[in-house]
C-alpha cells in the first residue's frame, strides 16, 4: 500500500506514525526507478544552509537528560516535539575566545561562522562557512547563495565574503518574492520554452563591463584591485544567470511558483510580527530550493543581540536576559525563556517546511544539511560555552538525525568542520587557534 | 621657480596661518550609495526616473557610513541588484513617455538602428554616469551595441535600453574612481587629477555626480586653477543641490540609518507608528538645512534652537496644535523642547522599544556629537538590579545608580548616564513626561563637570563644549575626502577648528574651508604592490580602525 501510494499521492509520515503530508505529486517521468535522481540521471542535490537564533538558552530548562536517540524535551524545547527526529541537537559546546575579549553578542556567532575569534568589534576574521560551501557547490545555480532575515533589517547579517563584504540579508518578504520568483524566474515546468533575444543581448553586452573591469583593475593599488576582481566575478555570475535563461530548464515536479506575496509585515519587533516574516522568508526559501534556484542558504530568527519585543513587557530580548532577575520559585529568568522559547518554534517551523517538499523517495528535508547556531550559551553572562547547536536533514543519507550530543566543552567548531567535509571540503582541520578542531562529530555521520 | 612662485603667490592670497602639511592618503575607489545613484540619475534623466529598491549598506567606519564606501566589496547577489535596478532604470529612460525629452534625437525609423542618434544620446549620458569625457571610440562602441541590439530586435529604444542597462553597471559608473597625477605645483606630489576632484567635490556637497558645468571646468583645465576652483565651489554651495548634500551627510554622521529599522512596543507607545518615525527624521532635517544653509546660522545653535518644523503627526506627539503639512514651528521660551537633542530623532532611536535610556542617550551625544569613544561593557556583569521598575526603583536615576555601584561599570557609566539623565524628562519615543511611575523626575545632570539641573542646561553646556564644533570638523573632512582621519591629522584639524570658529561656526563657509584646501585634493600614488593575500584566518590583520579606541575628544 505505501509504496503505491509513495508516488501518486505522496503519503509519507511514517516516521511518527501519524504525521502526514501532502506533498505535490511528482511524476514518474522525471525520475529514475528509485525515485532518488532527476529522470537526467543526476542525482538529487545535497544544500546547505545555516539558521539563526539570537541569545543562547537557560541550560537548566533547555538541555535535555538524555542523549541520544529519543531525547527528552525539557520546557524551552518543549516546541520541537514534531522535529525531533528530524535535527541533532548537540550541547555543551565551546566558543574560544582565544588571546582577545569577550565581544559581546559578536565572538561566539563569528566563531561559529567562521572558525575564528574576532580580534575586534565588527571585524570578521575570514569568510564564513557558507560562503565556504557556496564557492564549492554554489555555483551551478542561478543564485550562489541566498541569506535573509525574519529581524526585518537588512543590517546584522552572518554571511560575509570577508570583512568589508558582507551578503546582505532579504528582510522584505515581497522584495524577496520578487527576486525569486518575478519575471525572472523561469518556471522549470513550464509547457513552452522559447529564449528571450534581448537576454542574449544583455548577456553579450557584459562583455564590455568584464573588459572595463579589467582595464580598471591595472589602474588601482593592490586593496582595491582585489574589490575589482571580486565586481568582476560577480560580473561572471551575472553572465551565467543569463546564460540559464536561454537554456530550457529541467523539470522539477516539486517546484511551484508560490502565490505573489501581497504585503510585507509592518516593520516592528513584536514576537508575533518577527514569527510570521520568519514563516514567509522560510515558505519562499524553501521553495527556491525546491525548484533548484539555490543550493546554498542562510536564514536568520533573529540578530545575535535580538532586540525581539514581547509586546506589554519594557525590554526586547537583549535587554531582558541582562536586567530580569531570576525567579525564584522557577530557577530562571522567565520572560528571556519566554523569547528563546519563541525562537524554538520558529525553529521547529523551518525544520517542517523542509518536510512539506516531496523529493524522490522522501522529502527535502532529506536532501539537506542545516547548520544552525547562536551567540552566547548563557546571555546573561554573555557565556561562550554551554553552547547550543542543532542540525537539521540527512544530507542525502550522510547524517542521521535525531540525536542529543553531549560536546564534553569541545570546540564547536567540530561541526563546521563536520558540514565543510559533508560538502566534499577536505579540509584536515577548521579554525584558529583554541577553535582550530580535526575532529568531526562523527556521532552524526552515518 | 616657476613652482616656488605660485607657492609665495598663494601663501601671500590666503589670511591668517597656513594650512599644516598632512600626510596624504591613496585615491580611492568608492561604491556609490543608493542615494548618490538616484541623485545622479535624478539630474541625467530627470527625478521621474526613479526606482524603489535600495543597495546594500555600508558598514560604518570612524562615524560615518560614507567611509565604508572607500572599502566595500561587490558581492554576485549585489551585482545582481545592481542589473535589475539598471534594468529598471533603463527602460523608464527610453520608454514613450521619456524618449521625447531624454533622447536627444528621433531615429529615422524607430523598427531599426540609427547609429548617428545612438552616438548622440551615448556621447551626453555615457559623458554624466562616467563623470568624464568619453573618447570617440567609446562611444562608437556603445553607438554600435545598441545598432547591433536594434536590428536584432527591430526596435531602436530597445537597443539604447538594454546597452545602456549594461553601461549602468560599469565599475566606472558603480565606483567613484579616484586617480592620481603630479601636481605641477608641488614638484614630487601628487594631486588628484581634475576629474577626480570633480567627483570629490560634487558627492561631497551635492551627493551626487559632477554636473555639466563642472565636467566643463574639469576638462578645460580651469578647476585646477586657485580662481576656477573657488568659482566652481562658491557655484556650489549657492546652489539648491547644496541642501542635498548637507541632508546627506547629517543623516549619516546622526546615524538616522536606525530609523531604518526603529520599532516601538506597540503597548507601550501605540501612538509611536512607522510615520511617526519618517517624520521625525525629516522634522531633523528641515531643521538643520533651515539653520545652516538659509539661515547661514551658527552650528552650535541646532542643540538650543527652538524653531523647527512640524507635521501634522508629529504635532500629536509634541502636543502642539497640528496644521496640514509640514509648517515652520517655534517652540516656546519656556518649553523644554530646546535643540536637536530634544527632537524625537534623537530622543527615540537612542531609548530601547519601550523605555527610555540614560546610557543609550549619554554615549550617542557622547560619541556621535562629540567624536568621542565610549568603550564596550564588559561581558561577565549582573545587570539584575536595574529591574524592578516598581519597586524601590521607580525611576531610571534610581535604576542605573546600580551601574555606578560596580566599579567595573562605573568607570564608562560615569561618562554616559550624568548626561543622559538630563533628558529623562523625554520617555523612549520622545514624548515629555514629568513623572516616571508616579515619581517626580530629576532631570539633573552633568556633561564634563558642567553641572545643571535640566535639559536647557544640558542643552547650553553641549553647545559651549568645544568638541561640537571640532567634532563636525573631523566628520566632515573624513567624509568629504571618504576615509577616518588619521590620528597624524590633528595639527591639520585643529587648523581648520579654527576658520570654523573665526567664520562663527557657519557650515557652508567650513565646506568652504575644506573644498579649497590643498589637502582635500592632494593624495599619494597608491601602492601597486602584490595585492594583499585574501584575508583568511591566519592572515587576518586589517581591522579598519573599528577597534574600539580609548576615550578621548577626537
Amino acid at each position: 500500500m505505501k509504496k503505491t501510494l509513495s508516488r501518486r499521492r505522496v503519503l509519507r509520515g511514517m516516521v511518527n506514525g501519524t504525521a502526514v503530508t501532502i506533498g505535490l505529486p511528482l511524476l514518474n517521468c522525471f525520475l529514475n526507478d528509485n525515485g532518488t535522481a532527476l529522470a537526467s540521471g543526476a542525482k538529487m542535490p545535497v544544500r546547505f544552509g545555516t539558521w539563526a537564533w539570537g541569545l543562547g538558552m537557560n541550560k537548566a530548562i533547555f538541555v535535555p537528560k538524555k542523549t541520544g536517540t529519543g531525547f527528552d524535551l525539557p520546557e524551552e524545547i518543549a516546541s520541537l516535539a514534531n522535529v525531533r527526529d528530524h535535527i541533532n541537537l548537540l550541547t555543551n559546546a565551546t566558543y574560544f575566545r582565544d588571546s582577545y575579549q569577550n565581544l559581546c553578542h559578536f565572538t561566539g556567532w563569528v566563531v561559529s561562522r567562521t572558525g575564528a575569534a574576532p580580534k575586534s568589534a565588527g571585524f570578521i576574521p575570514g569568510e564564513t562557512i557558507d560562503v565556504t560551501i557556496a564557492n564549492q557547490i554554489g555555483n551551478a545555480t542561478r543564485f550562489k547563495s541566498l541569506t535573509a532575515t525574519a529581524a526585518g533589517d537588512v543590517r546584522g547579517t552572518y554571511s560575509y565574503e570577508n570583512t568589508n563584504t558582507p551578503n546582505a540579508q532579504e528582510w522584505s518578504p515581497i522584495q524577496f518574492y520578487t527576486r525569486l520568483f518575478g519575471p525572472e524566474f523561469q518556471d522549470p515546468n513550464a509547457p513552452e520554452f522559447k529564449p528571450d533575444p534581448r537576454v542574449m543581448i544583455s548577456k553579450s553586452a557584459l562583455t564590455g563591463v568584464m573588459d572595463q573591469t579589467k582595464d580598471l583593475m591595472s589602474t588601482v593599488g593592490a586593496e582595491d584591485k582585489q574589490r575589482l576582481d571580486q565586481y568582476f566575478t560577480g560580473v561572471r555570475h551575472l553572465e551565467q544567470q543569463f546564460q540559464q535563461r536561454l537554456e530550457k530548464p529541467e523539470p522539477i515536479a516539486a517546484c511551484v511558483r508560490p502565490k505573489k506575496v501581497a504585503s510585507d509585515v509592518p516593520m516592528g519587533l513584536e514576537a508575533d510580527s518577527v514569527a510570521l516574516r520568519h514563516r514567509m522568508m522560510t515558505d519562499l526559501l524553501v521553495m527556491a530550493l525546491a525548484c533548484d534556484q539555490t543550493r546554498v542558504f542562510n536564514m536568520a530568527y533573529s540578530a545575535a543581540q535580538s532586540n525581539t519585543i514581547k509586546p506589554g513587557y519594557e525590554k526586547p530580548h537583549h535587554t531582558t536576559t541582562h536586567e530580569e532577575p531570576n525567579d525564584a520559585k522557577l530557577g530562571y529568568q522567565p520572560t528571556a525563556s519566554w523569547f528563546t522559547r519563541r525562537s524554538m518554534e520558529s525553529w521547529a517551523y523551518f525544520v517542517d517546511a523542509f518536510t512539506k517538499v516531496k523529493e524522490g523517495d522522501g522529502t527535502l528535508l532529506d536532501n539537506v544539511f542545516i547548520y544552525a547556531t547562536t551567540d552566547h550559551g548563557y546571555a546573561r553572562m554573555h557565556s561562550l560555552d554551554n553552547v547550543p547547536l542543532f542540525t537539521a536533514g540527512r544530507a542525502g543519507g550522510k547524517v542521521k538525525s535525531g540525536m542529543h550530543i553531549d560536546m564534553n566543552a569541545s570546540a564547536a567548531t567540530r561541526l563546521g568542520l563536520t558540514a565543510l567535509h559533508l560538502f566534499g571540503i577536505d579540509k584536515q582541520s577548521w579554525g584558529v587557534d583554541g577553535n582550530n578542531t580535526a575532529q568531526p562529530v562523527s556521532e552524526i555521520l552515518v | 621657480m616657476a613652482a616656488l612662485v605660485t607657492v609665495l603667490a598663494l601663501a601671500a592670497c590666503s589670511k591668517g596661518p597656513k594650512e599644516p602639511e598632512a600626510p596624504p592618503a591613496t585615491p580611492h575607489l568608492r561604491l556609490m550609495t543608493t542615494e548618490q545613484y538616484l541623485n545622479t540619475l535624478g539630474y541625467i534623466f530627470g527625478p521621474s526616473v526613479t526606482m524603489e529598491m535600495k543597495f546594500a549598506p555600508l558598514q560604518r567606519d570612524g562615524g560615518l557610513l560614507a567611509n565604508g564606501a572607500a572599502v566595500a566589496g561587490v558581492t554576485g547577489a549585489q551585482l545582481e541588484q545592481y542589473e535589475r535596478a539598471a534594468a529598471v532604470i533603463s527602460a523608464q529612460a527610453v520608454d514613450e513617455s521619456h524618449r521625447g525629452y531624454l533622447v536627444p534625437c528621433k531615429p529615422a525609423d524607430e523598427k531599426a538602428a540609427d547609429k548617428a542618434c545612438a552616438t548622440q544620446f551615448f556621447t551626453r549620458v555615457g559623458r554624466l554616469l562616467h563623470r568624464r569625457s568619453m573618447k570617440n571610440a567609446e562611444v562608437a562602441a556603445y553607438a554600435d551595441r545598441a545598432s547591433d541590439a536594434a536590428t536584432k530586435l527591430t526596435d531602436f529604444y530597445a537597443g539604447l535600453n538594454l546597452t545602456l542597462a549594461s553601461m549602468l553597471i560599469e565599475p566606472e559608473v558603480l565606483f567613484i574612481v579616484e586617480k592620481a597625477e603630479p601636481d605641477p605645483n608641488n614638484a614630487g606630489k601628487m594631486r588628484l587629477d581634475a576629474h577626480s576632484l570633480a567627483s570629490r567635490l560634487s558627492f561631497f556637497l551635492w551627493n551626487a555626480a559632477p554636473d555639466d558645468t563642472l565636467l566643463n571646468a574639469a576638462e578645460n583645465g580651469s578647476l585646477q586653477t586657485k580662481k576656477g576652483l573657488e568659482q566652481q565651489v562658491n557655484a556650489m554651495l549657492a546652489s539648491p543641490r547644496l541642501e542635498t548634500g548637507i541632508r546627506a551627510f547629517f543623516d549619516d554622521m546622526f546615524q538616522f540609518d536606525a530609523f531604518d529599522s526603529l520599532s516601538k512596543d506597540p503597548t507601550v507607545y501605540p501612538f509611536y507608528t512607522g510615520s511617526i518615525g519618517t517624520d521625525a527624521r525629516e522634522q531633523t532635517l528641515r531643521t538643520v538645512v533651515d539653520q545652516l544653509v538659509h539661515k547661514n546660522g551658527d552650528y552650535r545653535d541646532l542643540f538650543t534652537s527652538r524653531s523647527t518644523f512640524i507635521s501634522p503627526s508629529l504635532a500629536a506627539l509634541y502636543g502642539i496644535p497640528a496644521s496640514p503639512g509640514w509648517q515652520p514651528y517655534e517652540f516656546p521660551a519656556d518649553s523644554p523642547r530646546q535643540g536637536l537633542l530634544t527632537q524625537v530623532s534623537f530622543l527615540a532611536t537612542h531609548s530601547h522599544p519601550g523605555r527610555s535610556s540614560p546610557t543609550r542617550r549619554g554615549k550617542a551625544l557622547r560619541e556621535i556629537l562629540l567624536c568621542q569613544v565610549v568603550p564596550n561593557p564588559p561581558a561577565n556583569v549582573d545587570f539584575s538590579a536595574l529591574n524592578n521598575p516598581k519597586s524601590e526603583y521607580p525611576t531610571q536615576r534610581d535604576r542605573v545608580k546600580v551601574h555606578l555601584q560596580n566599579p567595573v561599570c562605573a568607570g564608562c557609566h560615569r561618562i554616559t548616564d550624568p548626561t543622559g539623565l538630563a533628558l529623562e524628562n523625554f520617555d523612549g519615543a520622545g514624548r515629555f513626561r514629568t513623572e516616571e511611575n508616579g515619581h517626580h523626575i530629576d532631570a539633573s545632570g552633568n556633561l564634563d563637570g558642567k553641572m545643571f539641573a535640566d535639559v536647557t542646561g544640558l542643552a547650553k553646556t553641549l553647545h559651549d563644549n568645544p568638541g561640537l564644533p571640532n567634532c563636525l570638523v573631523n566628520r566632515l573632512f573624513s567624509y568629504g575626502t571618504g576615509a577616518v582621519v588619521p590620528p597624524k591629522n590633528r595639527e591639520l584639524l585643529q587648523y581648520f577648528d579654527t576658520r570654523f570658529s573665526e567664520s562663527g561656526y557657519k557650515v557652508p563657509e567650513l565646506l568652504r574651508t575644506l573644498a579649497l584646501s590643498h589637502t582635500f585634493q592632494e593624495v599619494r600614488a597608491p601602492s601597486k604592490g602584490a595585492a594583499p593575500a585574501q584575508q583568511t584566518q591566519s592572515t587576518a590583520s586589517n581591522d579598519s580602525g573599528r577597534a574600539p579606541a580609548p576615550l578621548a575628544t577626537r
